[in-house]
């Protein structure tokens, strides 16, 4: 200890260190670094609510500004996770309340939080000042009104994607008159109508508003009036884009955009009516990031939008776009790095428009520097993804939904297997992964010899037996999560790989064909995993260790099986003699 | 794909530790998806999920993987329905005006559904020569012929339709 730096020093090192794996490494080092690093983190990240404790995280780190938090599996987004699962805010808040008075910060993603712990948040922390819920849900407008009145130093309200129970719809006006440190505010999930007169009051007085993003319920007539009193915006969302056609409101709205000199990221744009779509194109030359995955404007109208847009970064739409459009955005905008289509009639078997594998193609030919795509489609070739991945070896996450499951190569109706197979091969840095088509094991043996730094992988109606999970879970080094439905993956590939479980974040498999008694087998093999069974049909302590589990999801954990489940919930437990 | 070097005979043994590897070894014969091979020990489960039909994709729970706001929004989009009354008929009908192409579409459609002859618009005139006149309550209330606006901006303004009848179509632009 003698001979070491003084604390001082290592801490001021260490101030420097913010990501959270780094300052796992530094913590790892010795005694003496652990202890440092522990009284000089101010940011936890923890990726899964139930790895560990509210307790434990208090105890190792009693210092600490900023709590990132995830609950629900990502399966959840797609309803495959029952309501009332878990994922519950309330016991976290309930102790740092406690521990952390000088806490500024809360980002939620996938949690359950009421409106009793938002209340107690805006009552526990005094210079509480980011919030952000992320598809979030439990929560009423009277929670944020709380939010509003308390928090003096409010920065940031982010609601992105979150549910929320309008039943008042007046919040905005329980922001004080002294409150002006609002940056962003993120509204744009809330159904209801806002206070027109609070909002413009309340976006006046925030000279640092930067990111706005309003609902759906905020009329387009309205919009010139914001952006006159937030000229300073970076990100705008707008509300419903529609209007009668008149021309004074279109000079007003082209004339409010063009006194928004720093906009760089437009989203909203429900209810597009296209007569006001040039009101913005001033701005256009500016985008890095453009949402128009809401907007039912056909391809022509979106073509005319990213043709203006050289330095567009970031790009959603709908597949109105069709291939046209795509062709057009892989001429104009070099600077992209991120695509995401999404289906405008997700229901229907038939193509409803023209956007097939060769859209993503062109793209993959024109836009060098891509990196990030998310592409629901109707056909796939295995030549089309073979020229994807050779023309972008630079892809770190490729999610492709082909929206017929396990539908082959549509020329050639062979499996999909080569390929994906070419995708593992040549983007040799890709973090995450989505199949989707007809695919047999050899696909998995693909991914498993070639996908050394995957860390994500969703797999849906795919493969052919136990080998195929056995060859993801014994090959993929990196690998951290693992989601699977649908796919005849049993026991065997299970079982054989029990510590590779440990190494992962979690692993979710539903309608698979796990069986309870392997689900108990594992829980007793490994003391460190949770192994939760999700069955809705109930009467699990009556049903032979033969039978499959509907859902099963498996996470690593210090804090031991939880204890907040609902009936239909089960951790099987360690000891076998201790039946629930 | 010389690069993958798929090898065939992959003798791979799983199973539960302590089991007999020449058991295991029998359930894994599935490594050849071609040679459909019934007399292979694959458990009956297996066998029975592959062999089940997927539901139609309505039916299917999570699939497509896109979430449910996105759903509900698209979906909204999808349908502009709005009910169509006529002036002595004994119930209304409901039609889904991003259906139609245009005006020309919209009146041909509604001619069929209520068995009757609007006749042609004119900016002047009104349906002249027709004994029926849509018309359309807009967002403000108001009664107005269809037709005198562009049809965006009548789609998104249309609340509910009335085909009026004789007489008291005569006020709206009607030449008497």
């Amino acid at each position: 200890m003698g001979y070491s730096f003084p604390e001082e020093v290592l801490e001021h090192v260490f101030s420097f260190i913010s990501l959270h794996t780094d300052r796992n490494a530094v913590s790892l080092v010795c005694k003496s670094w652990y202890e440092i690093e522990r009284w000089c983190r101010r940011r936890i990240f923890i990726g899964n609510c139930y790895a560990v404790s509210p307790g434990i995280v208090i105890r190792r780190f009693p210092e600490v500004r900023s709590v990132e938090l995830k609950g629900k599996p990502h399966f959840a987004d797609f309803n495959l996770v029952p309501d009332g699962w878990g994922g519950y805010f309330y016991p976290w808040i309930c102790e740092m309340a406690r521990a952390y008075p000088w806490l500024e910060e809360i980002r939620l993603k996938r949690m359950v939080i009421t409106d009793e712990s938002l209340e107690l948040i805006s009552k526990s922390f005094k210079n509480f000042k980011v919030l952000v819920l992320s598809s979030c849900e439990g929560f009423s407008i009277d929670g944020l009104a709380a939010i509003a009145a308390n928090c003096r130093n409010l920065r940031e309200l982010d609601l992105r994607e979150s549910e929320v129970e309008d039943l008042s719809g007046h919040w905005l006006s329980h922001f004080p008159d002294s409150c002006t440190s609002l940056q962003s505010l993120n509204m744009s999930c809330l159904l209801s109508e806002v206070s027109f007169s609070a909002l413009v009051r309340l976006i006046a007085r925030s000279p640092n508003l930067k990111t706005l993003r309003l609902n759906r319920a905020v009329p387009l007539e309205k919009l010139s009036t914001l952006l006159h009193r937030a000229p300073q915006l970076v990100e705008l969302g707008t509300g419903a884009y529609s209007a009668e056609i008149r021309q004074d409101l279109l000079s007003n709205l082209t004339e409010a955009f063009a006194k928004c000199k720093e906009l760089e990221g437009l989203s909203g744009f429900w209810d597009v009516v296209p007569f006001y779509l040039p009101a913005f194109y001033s701005v256009c030359s500016r985008l890095t990031s453009l949402n128009l995955s809401y907007a039912t404007i056909q391809s022509p109208d979106v073509t005319k939008i990213i043709t203006q847009c050289p330095n567009l970064q970031r790009l959603s739409v709908l597949d109105y776009i069709e291939d046209t459009g795509l062709d057009a955005l892989s001429l104009s905008c070099k600077e992209l790095r991120e695509l995401r289509v999404f289906p405008s009639d997700p229901f229907v078997a038939d193509a409803n428009v023209a956007l097939t594998e060769q859209g993503l193609v062109s793209v993959s030919e024109g836009c060098s520097k891509l990196q990030s795509v998310l592409y629901f489609c109707r056909q796939m070739s295995n030549s089309a993804l073979t020229t994807i991945a050779k023309n972008r070896p630079n892809l770190t996450c490729f999610r492709l939904c082909i929206l017929e499951p396990r539908a082959p190569d549509y020329q050639t109706l062979e499996p999909l297997d080569h390929g994906f197979g070419a995708i593992v091969d040549h983007c040799k840095q890709l973090q995450r992964l989505s199949l989707s088509g007809l695919l047999t094991d050899r696909v998995f043996e693909y991914i498993g010899n070639r996908a050394k730094k995957l860390e994500m992988l969703s797999i849906a109606f795919a493969g052919d037996s136990d080998l195929g999970l056995h060859f993801v879970l014994s090959g993929c080094e990196s690998l951290r999560k693992l989601e699977i439905r649908d796919c005849p993956f049993g026991d065997k590939a299970l079982l054989a790989n029990v510590s590779k479980l440990e190494t992962m974040r979690s692993l979710w498999m539903s309608s698979c064909s796990v069986s309870l008694g392997a689900c108990k087998w594992l829980s007793q093999k490994m003391p460190r995993l949770n192994v939760e069974v999700i069955d809705e049909q109930g009467d699990l302590d009556s049903r032979p260790d033969s039978c499959h589990v509907e859902k099963l999801y498996v996470y690593r954990t210090v804090a031991g099986p939880r204890l907040d489940m609902p009936s239909f919930v089960r951790t099987m437990n360690q000891n076998p003699a201790y039946r629930r | 794909m010389s690069k993958m070097n798929m090898e065939d005979g992959l003798n791979l043994t799983l199973g539960l530790p302590g089991r007999d590897e020449s058991d295991c070894f029998k359930n894994n014969k599935r490594s050849q998806p071609e040679t459909n091979d019934e007399s292979s020990g694959t458990t009956e489960n297996k066998e029975a999920d592959m062999e089940t039909a997927p539901a139609t994709k309505s039916q299917v729970v999570g699939w497509p993987p896109v979430r449910n706001y996105r759903r509900n929004i698209v979906q909204k989009e999808s349908g502009m329905y709005v009910k169509v009354s006529m002036d002595g008929a004994p119930y209304l009908r409901k039609i889904d005006l991003k259906v139609y192409k245009g005006y020309p579409d919209l009146l041909k459609a509604l001619e069929n559904m209520f068995k009757l002859t609007i006749g042609v618009y004119s900016e002047r005139d009104g349906y002249k020569g027709s004994d029926f006149a849509p018309a359309y309550e807009d967002k403000d209330g108001d009664l107005m012929l269809v037709g005198d606006v562009p049809w965006e901006m009548f789609i998104v303004s249309c609340k509910r339709m009335r085909i009026m009848k004789g007489s008291e179509a005569k006020g709206l632009g009607y030449n008497v």
